[in-house]
């Protein structure tokens, strides 16, 4: 029923619109589209940003885990390399500083009103990836492929169960909040 | 139980453990649903496809990213303007949607004038967007959907994410803010 599901076009859209409008409230909710509490983040004066993304990583690690195991979800993993990983992330990082959205926020900072969201953000993104579609062949044949990851996912390097990274990722993350919470912020 | 709903949603704010919880469970019924890592980057390169499709159809079909990411009003194209929605709703809901020119603490550093500001915003999308596709996702793909499969890729990608972000935010408001 899933698969059939996974293959119908008009519901994909309609499910996509949906579960976009879901993201778009709960990360207005959650405060991370105001430009303040990005730059906030990345000067590490407000933890906002961190606290909502590890949390989300930590339901939704065991969430995704649980539904693997029932054969329910498939895995959707790229493979990883210094030259595109490393050097993409890289790139990523200056324009979120400057920006001070991210691909997602962006979105929803123009849905809160936000004008340099709506008329630089988004043409600097439509520019980006008109750019990046043009410069992809010469990138992919020197670049992407350099120092490729000798796995997919942590579970498969480090050779052990997957429940043997989540429970001490859990742990860690909780510990992290707590201290987050002692130092005030 | 109507009123308590009323009164969560109309809230300014959740505290983002608790809206991070609910983006936890939203990716896994997009895997469930969707089959699709919920990522937002993706949407753009669609959107950018389509409009030069529009203007000059040779190019879109000869270039081979877009060979890679087909432009076309799929689910990844919606996630974008379901997002647009879904915040506009929550802001409107919340009394907080405003339209805001220049960010506060942007107009504190380096001044009230628009133009600086947009010049700049345009420079962070161009990297932003570039940067995203380079590294295969943004801080949705990679740093939340990629980083919960325990992807190697997604916990080095948005490890970089942050490292960019704070040398870049540092020089700009620590350094030429002084």
């Amino acid at each position: 029923m899933l698969k059939a599901l996974h293959r119908n076009k008009k519901a994909q859209m309609i499910l996509g619109l949906l579960i976009g409008i879901a993201f778009g409230f709960l990360l207005q909710k959650s405060g991370v589209t105001s430009y303040s509490v990005v730059i906030g983040q990345l000067l590490l004066s407000d933890f906002t940003v961190l606290k909502m993304m590890l949390s989300a990583v930590i339901v939704g690690t065991i969430g995704f885990h649980i539904l693997k195991r029932m054969g329910l979800v498939q895995p959707h993993v790229v493979s990883g390399s210094i030259g595109s990983s490393l050097i993409g992330g890289l790139v990523f990082g200056l324009g979120f500083a400057l920006l001070g959205y991210c691909p997602g926020t962006v979105a929803k900072a123009a849905g809160q009103g936000a004008l340099d969201a709506i008329f630089g953000g988004f043409p600097g993104m439509l520019i980006g990836a008109g750019l990046y579609a043009r410069i992809y062949p010469a990138l992919n044949a020197n670049i992407l492929h350099k120092g490729e990851f000798p796995a997919q996912t942590l579970p498969q390097l480090l050779r052990v169960s997957e429940w043997l990274i989540i429970l001490p990722l859990v742990v860690v993350s909780v510990l992290f909040f707590i201290l987050l919470g002692y130092l005030g912020l | 139980m109507g009123e308590y709903i009323l009164d969560l949603v109309t809230q300014v704010g959740w505290s983002p453990y608790v809206a991070g919880a609910g983006i936890g469970i939203l990716v896994c019924c997009a895997f469930l649903l969707s089959d699709h890592p919920l990522g937002c980057s993706t949407g753009y390169v669609k959107i950018s496809g389509l409009l030069e499709r529009a203007v000059r159809p040779s190019m879109v079909e000869k270039n081979e990213y877009y060979r890679v990411i087909l432009p076309a009003l799929d689910w990844q194209f919606f996630i974008v303007p379901g997002i647009i929605i879904g915040a506009f709703v929550s802001a409107m809901l919340s009394g907080s949607f405003q339209f805001v020119w220049v960010p506060a603490l942007w107009a504190d550093t380096f001044g009230p004038g628009p133009a600086l500001r947009i010049a700049v915003a345009v420079i962070g999308g161009i990297l932003l967007e570039t940067g995203a596709r380079w590294a295969g996702g943004c801080t949705s793909g990679h740093g939340i959907s990629g980083t919960l499969q325990l992807s190697c890729a997604s916990i080095v990608a948005a490890s970089c994410f942050f490292a960019g972000g704070i040398a870049m935010a540092v020089f700009l408001f620590r350094i030429m803010g002084q």
